[in-house]
């Protein structure tokens, strides 16, 4: 199992030769005796979505506060957009859009209120703010509702309320905190749908040039460049799936890093789905079998993750033991793993 | 003016002006002290109810009573047939003193000298110790009155007059009115409570909310995000001053003698020490109930180590050295210097300068501990 993980981290897209948006040097943070965060690297490049993925406590929410100078490491350096974080706090900022877990506008301002207060303090003059707050809250989907008070709004306006103020000026870095955790599926699909529409847009020659149907977005318009780059944190692995790349944290370090695919194919041949009855006496002997590391129900059947190369042995074990047991096997047979697979396996490996 | 700095304004004022109830809060609280100490915080004393036993039932023993009734202190409220009658009106507190004339009052003063037994309620000293004196008074005179009139009716066109005699003048506040002392009083207290409190929780509630979180990624200064939040404070506590100032000038008859530029000035530089500790406050505690019981432990030990209700005079040593920690005492010295005697600042400059210190020291020591940071 370690030797596998090293390899996925080598394999990873380190080229060392990108204009990182962001780089993450070893960086720490400790609150009393708890490491929150405890030597964590990443690069991010621009136009990239990168995933944190990790169980709650994991230290995913520490790393990104870090990362925008909300929390000041102990150890470690961040660079945003070439600044860094501790040297050149308010120029990074500059480059920063920073969506936090908790809904952080001021529940009795409306709408335009939030948006105009964070798009002032940030620095945009009095005949700047009106139209790109427009331009976002039609952008996010929030025009009708821009006189509304916004502890008013549903959990998922609040969220998209959170990501037009982070957008409104034009951030080249996204940092987004469990955006959708308790938001509903259909929103949820909305969020991404913004989130891709951000990073996927194409080069623009200047930001407030011509060239405006060249955009998929009207928030994209004046972009430099590229996309911008993304960094969410998540708990959903179907979301982590649609990130570019995902960094594993685990007790406040990243222990894997990868494509969604790169990740995958660490546990590519040991996955086994068996279907019999009666279920429980099947997971009981599947557990008990040399080389089966976990067993989950999934609905009628099971999935059975197994040491690497042991595939074969075990199914041809089970084909034995089962019946031999009072079961009945009607099918065992090697599956692709989910990430969700990859995350249990990594959570629970020590 | 700074855009940032105007922003956090405006967004405060939004928020203040949206939050009716406690802008109702700000904007009556001040008057409602000011009825309840004006009015009920009151160390005059008047109408003690007074039950007497008289025995003598003879016209000097009425003489007596009428001398008691003249004066505003003591209301004659009971006429008891017994000791034991005057000891229950006591102890029930129905009546706060009584008055025993013994049967041979009037034959004894004929002969030369009569006693009567006065018996007071000590269990409030404040209106004992006053209504002692009164009593006293009241019995001196009317002795007095009676010597007099001996002497001129035994015919000696003698002038009687005492061998040393004490003139008494009251400056500032002639009648003793104690609202003319409690008014400047409450000018302080609201200043400081409403400033600190309302600082401290201004700020904590970003912090609460997690408004904080946002604001931390904006370029706003920290100093920015202090000003922004005291100034709407100031300028409420201001108006809640003169508010205050004019209610109790033209209700109470509290007289304005000195500048009213110097005492807003003054007063402004007093709501320097307040916002400093709610700011203070604010960087100690996570809550807006954990902020407002900070402010709170500090504000009882301010209004009664400040001279407000007790005078500082009296107190033990160790007390009175406190004291001088406390911003509100020099606060109210000059409030009451510049309302009552109506002096320039050139009388106070020592409680100017002290008030100054205090101001610049809380606030930097705020501002040091305040970060916009998380950690």
């Amino acid at each position: 199992m370690k030797l596998t993980l090293k390899a996925a981290k080598l394999e990873n897209w380190k080229t060392g030769k990108r204009n990182n948006m962001i780089t993450v040097t070893n960086i720490q943070k400790s609150f009393g005796h708890t490491h929150a965060v405890d030597g964590v690297s990443f690069e991010v490049a621009p136009g990239e979505i990168y995933g944190l993925v990790g169980a709650d406590g994991a230290g995913k929410t520490t790393t990104l506060r870090l990362l925008c100078g909300a929390l000041r490491a102990d150890a470690g350096d961040v660079t945003v957009a070439g600044y860094d974080i501790r040297q050149q706090t308010e120029q990074a900022r500059a480059h920063i859009g920073y969506l936090s877990q908790r809904f952080s506008m001021y529940e009795d301002l409306t709408v335009l209120e939030n948006i105009r207060f964070f798009a002032e303090v940030r620095g945009m003059k009095s005949n700047e703010w009106y139209p790109r707050c427009m331009e976002l809250l039609d952008f996010v989907g929030l025009a009708p509702f821009k006189d509304r008070f916004a502890g008013m709004l549903s959990g998922g306006m609040k969220q998209k309320l959170g990501l037009a103020s982070a957008l409104v000026t034009r951030p080249q870095v996204l940092l987004l905190d469990e955006p959708t955790t308790g938001v509903d599926p259909v929103t949820r699909q909305d969020f991404w749908q913004l989130i891709i529409k951000l990073v996927s847009l194409t080069p623009g020659p200047s930001p407030h040039g011509g060239g405006e149907n060249e955009f998929p977005s009207p928030a994209g318009r004046g972009v430099r460049g590229e996309g911008v780059s993304v960094i969410i944190s998540t708990p959903y692995m179907d979301e982590a799936a649609r990130c570019n790349r995902i960094g594993f944290m685990r007790k406040g370090q990243l222990i894997a890093e990868g494509t969604p695919g790169q990740l995958r194919s660490i546990l590519d041949e040991r996955i086994l789905e068996l279907r019999g009855s009666p279920l429980p006496l099947l997971k009981q002997i599947a557990a008990q079998q040399p080389g089966v590391e976990d067993v989950r129900a999934f609905g009628d059947r099971l999935h059975l993750r197994v040491e690497a190369g042991q595939a074969q042995a075990v199914m041809r074990l089970l084909k034995t033991t089962i019946p031999a047991g009072g079961g009945t096997l009607l099918d065992s047979r090697p599956i692709p793993p989910a990430l969700e697979d990859v995350f249990m396996a990594l959570a629970h490996d020590e | 003016m700074n855009s940032r700095l105007l922003s956090i304004i405006r967004k405060e004022f939004i928020q203040i002006i949206r939050d009716k109830r406690t802008l109702a809060l700000i904007l009556v609280i001040p008057i409602m002290q000011l009825f309840l100490l004006g009015y009920a915080a009151t160390n005059d004393v008047r109408n003690v109810p007074l039950a007497v036993f008289d025995q003598s039932r003879s016209t000097e023993a009425r003489a007596l009573l009428d001398a008691y009734r003249a004066a505003d202190y003591f209301k004659i409220a009971y006429s008891v047939g017994s000791e034991a009658e005057l000891q229950q009106l006591i102890d029930r507190g129905d009546a706060k003193a009584g008055l025993i004339i013994p049967p041979d009052y009037a034959s004894a003063l004929a002969a030369g000298s009569a006693q009567v037994a006065f018996i007071l309620d000590g269990s409030d000293p404040t209106v004992a110790s006053t209504a002692l004196s009164a009593a006293q008074l009241i019995g001196q005179t009317h002795a007095t009155g009676i010597l007099a009139e001996k002497v001129s009716r035994s015919g000696q066109n003698l002038k009687l007059q005492p061998p040393v005699e004490v003139r008494t003048t009251v400056w500032y506040n002639p009648d003793l009115i104690s609202s003319y002392f409690m008014i400047p009083g409450v000018i302080g207290m609201i200043l400081y409570a409403i400033t600190a409190i309302l600082t401290a929780s201004a700020v904590v509630r970003e912090r609460e909310r997690g408004t904080i979180e946002q604001l931390i990624v904006t370029p706003i200064r920290s100093w920015e995000l202090v000003f922004g939040k005291i100034l709407p404070y100031t300028i409420l506590g201001l108006f809640d001053t003169i508010e205050v100032l004019l209610v109790g000038h033209w209700w109470f008859g509290v007289p304005i003698r000195g500048s009213m530029m110097l005492i807003i000035l003054l007063s402004a530089l007093f709501l320097l020490s307040g916002l400093g500790i709610g700011l203070l406050a604010s960087t100690i505690a996570n809550t807006q109930q954990e902020a407002m019981l900070t402010v709170w432990m500090t504000l009882l030990p301010s209004i009664f180590l400040s001279g407000f209700f007790f005078p500082l005079d009296a107190m033990p040593k160790v007390l009175y050295w406190i004291s001088y920690l406390m911003p509100l005492r020099y606060y109210l010295t000059i409030i009451r210097v510049l309302l009552l005697k109506g002096v320039g600042i050139e009388m106070i400059w020592n409680d100017v300068t002290a008030l100054t210190i205090f101001g610049v020291v809380i606030m930097g020591a705020a501002a040091m501990r305040f970060r916009k940071r998380l950690d």
